[in-house]
């Protein structure tokens, strides 16, 4: 039972590398910030929770404390990444790909009229 | 098994150079706090390992305590960017 454990232990951990070092990755080589925000927070979410949940198979008696962790790189990691998204859009970088689709700014100028009125 | 750890931490560690590389050489205030953020779930993940290779509870604590304090600066620093601060 022991040694299934450590098995299954070990590949969370070994999945969770990968994908840290694939976020990495893509923040160095993404071309503006939307597409490195986009392949950085992602993976590197699922990969620090995987290396986290790895370690608790591997010792059971400190499940509260990782369980803890996982919640909270759960619910901070795609806050921060939100947050700096808008905060790099309001301060007025454009996207380098052209896709001419603007779904916050109408959002935006709808949310004025609703304030002004 | 103990391979597993040296790839593993190899693979971190290549991670931090690269997001530090971002950090060094990032055109923009964004770039460089996307690269501090990574920075610092990179070494979170590395210090709840660290703790199962040495076999001390502690390091769990002070993985805890990092998550917390690198979330709460990439909040003030995203809404420094913003203006809104």
């Amino acid at each position: 039972m022991n040694e299934i454990l450590e098995y299954i232990g070990m590949a969370f951990i070994l999945i969770g590398g990968i994908f840290l070092f694939l976020g990495a990755l893509g923040i160095y080589r993404m071309p503006d910030v939307y597409t490195r925000l986009q392949a950085g927070t992602k993976s590197s979410t699922l990969g620090a929770m995987s290396t986290i949940i790895g370690v608790g198979f591997l010792h059971p008696e400190w499940f509260f404390k990782i369980a803890l962790i996982v919640v909270f790189i759960g619910v901070a990691n795609p806050l921060s990444s939100h947050a700096l998204a808008r905060a790099s859009y309001r301060k007025g970088i454009k996207p380098k790909l052209k896709s001419g689709i603007d779904s916050y700014k109408k959002a935006m100028k709808k949310q004025v009229k609703k304030f002004n009125s | 098994m103990n391979l597993i750890y040296i790839i593993v931490f190899t693979l971190m560690a290549i991670g931090l150079v690269l997001s530090m590389i971002r950090f060094v050489k990032g055109p923009r205030s964004g770039d460089r706090a996307l690269a501090l953020d990574l920075f610092s779930i990179i070494i979170t993940a590395a210090m709840v390992l660290l703790a199962h290779v040495f076999e001390r509870y502690i390091y769990i604590d002070v993985a805890l305590i990092y998550a917390v304090l690198g979330f709460v600066g990439i909040i003030v620093i995203a809404r420094y960017i913003e203006g809104a601060l």
